[in-house]
């Protein structure tokens, strides 16, 4: 008999829920259209700290809307949503940023900041968090070194390859140890290998204690990696497990 | 392009044997370019500039004609063998009193009795132009003159000293109207250029506002790179206004009954009113505050429409 392949799922206690969403809508106004368009119909599950899922559906299905709402990129139209403890309908605007510095975001198409080096990039959130230069240098080449991109430190993204891209954004993604990583589609711009080595990567930070969630596509590489899965479709949750 | 970014992002790097040099962000060094906005701004401080000279200058004019005209008084007496021989030595706030002669009286009446008005038989009254002390009160020498010369025919000025009072506080007013006008274009400049960079890092300021930079992360960003350029640029208006004042100040020195030489540093700056000199500087960090303010204001009323 084959044996299981290892789960992803962290092996830390599972105390308290990292993610809840309770019958949460979110509707987008298109311009000169009274009619709301719901992107996400009374979606309700939790994540408890340290989870992993994967988040699966066929395009259009609301992954990136999903997602967007967990990087409070957007507030739910109605229902509950409370992340790292926080209610976000009843938190105030200037609570929100030092919530997303607690949330890492791993985009597919990287967004990097064109001007900066990949040391930049990474060392941005340090530097949003008030952390002084001279303090941030050792954990950002640390950091680079753990993506193994200790030699590109100084590359604009334009002269990265795209893995290179990928690595500095999970870099930037995780420099700050967030409680929760959320990647859309991380691996739609890899090879094979390299979307290997961002699972391992990944795999890892949710051993550190970090709840991951990963929207993907990729039907052999969530075979490769079982683990709890959210599926999605129409804009509504249709299997949590 | 990528090259010139990446010769940029190599030559930063090369000075930072002790520590890296901060990073602009959000590439406001691009996006609020040091080229057209601070001309801009230094043409604004310039018009600025000459407003404040134009203030200063007509207050001068206006106070000029106030005391000085208001310090003169005409007074005829048409009987000339009855006059004292110092007849205001003794009346207190006269400076000096000054009796024209013939020649003087003649030109003085020529519109009236042609050039020689001796030839018409008339009996020229004697005038004294009269000059009172900068503390006179001028009812009480007036008073002190009807006394002393029951006959005398006292003539004011205060018709036409209105006239030049008004004259005077309305281009005060006009001055300082110019200025108020071209500083509030220069904040709508300012506002325009903050949007223009608002638009041009728009993705780059998504991102940062998703990794937690808060509003006034994001609007100190901007709002001291403008108020670098606008400081640089007011400085630049106020040093090219210098020279034009100058030569204003050359120009209205007659209506003012002074003088200006440019001669050495110390003449150049008695040449300018004390007021001028303070303003010049003053614009020039109006213009920074300004730019800080307004850039700071405006992003964070774009920002407000993020979540």
């Amino acid at each position: 008999m084959r044996p299981n392949p290892p789960s992803l799922e962290s092996p830390l206690p599972q105390t308290a829920t990292s993610v809840r969403l309770q019958n949460c809508t979110l509707c987008y106004q298109p311009a000169a259209t009274p009619v709301l368009a719901p992107v996400l119909d009374r979606i309700s599950f939790a994540i408890p700290e340290g989870g992993f899922r994967w988040l699966l559906g066929p395009s259009g299905a609301g992954k990136t809307s999903l997602l967007r709402l967990l990087t409070l990129a957007e507030r739910p139209t109605s229902g509950h949503l409370t992340l790292l403890g926080t209610a976000i309908e009843t938190a105030r605007r200037r609570d929100l940023p030092p919530l997303r510095r607690r949330i890492g975001m791993v985009y597919q198409d990287f967004r990097l900041l064109p001007h900066l080096s990949a040391f930049d990039n990474v060392a941005l959130p340090l530097r949003l968090a008030g952390r002084p230069e001279a303090a941030l240098a050792a954990d950002v080449s640390e950091m680079l070194r753990w993506v193994g991109l200790a030699r590109r430190a100084d590359a604009l993204p334009a002269e990265l390859s795209g893995g290179e891209q990928q690595r500095t954004a999970i870099a930037r993604a995780v420099i700050t140890r967030p409680a929760l990583l959320l990647a859309d589609e991380p691996t739609g711009n890899l090879d094979d290998a390299q979307a290997e080595r961002l699972m391992q990567l990944l795999a890892e930070l949710n051993r550190l204690g970090t709840t991951v969630i990963v929207a993907s596509h990729n039907a052999a590489l969530v075979a490769r990696h079982p683990a709890r899965a959210l599926v999605l479709e129409a804009g509504r949750l249709i299997a949590d497990g | 392009m990528a090259d010139r970014l990446a010769k940029t992002t190599r030559a930063s790097r090369r000075g930072e044997s002790v520590g890296r040099r901060r990073a602009d962000d959000l590439g406001l060094r691009r996006a609020l370019s040091d080229r057209l906005l601070p001309l801009l701004v230094a043409a604004m401080i310039f018009l600025a500039s000459l407003a404040v000279g134009g203030l200063a200058g007509s207050a001068a004019l206006a106070r000029h004609w106030r005391y000085g005209a208001a310090a003169e008084i005409t007074v005829q007496l048409p009987d000339t063998a009855n006059i004292p021989t110092a007849p205001f030595a003794a009346i207190p706030g006269i400076a000096r009193a000054e009796r024209l002669d013939d020649a003087q009286l003649a030109n003085l009446l020529r519109p009236w009795l042609g050039a020689d008005p001796k030839t018409l038989s008339l009996r020229l009254p004697v005038v004294f132009d009269i000059h009172l002390t900068a503390t006179a009160n001028q009812a009480a020498v007036l008073h002190a003159i009807s006394q002393t010369l029951p006959a005398a025919l006292i003539e004011q000025n205060g018709a036409w000293l209105a006239r030049l009072a008004a004259l005077g506080r309305s281009l005060e007013a006009c001055a300082a109207l110019a200025l108020g006008l071209v500083m509030i274009i220069a904040a709508a400049l300012m506002v325009i250029a903050t949007r223009a960079g608002l638009a041009a890092r728009r993705d780059a300021i998504f991102i940062v506002h998703a990794l937690g930079a808060t509003d006034a992360t994001i609007a100190w960003r901007f709002a001291s790179r403008m108020a670098v350029l606008a400081g640089a640029g007011g400085a630049l208006g106020a040093l090219a206004a210098i020279p034009v004042l100058l030569a204003l100040a050359r120009l209205a020195a007659p209506f003012s009954a002074s003088q200006v030489v440019l001669s050495d540093a110390a003449s150049v700056v008695a040449a300018l009113p004390t007021l001028v000199w303070a303003a010049l500087p003053a614009l020039a960090l109006a213009a920074c505050g300004i730019g800080f303010i307004t850039a700071n204001l405006t992003v964070r009323v774009w920002l407000a429409r993020l979540p």
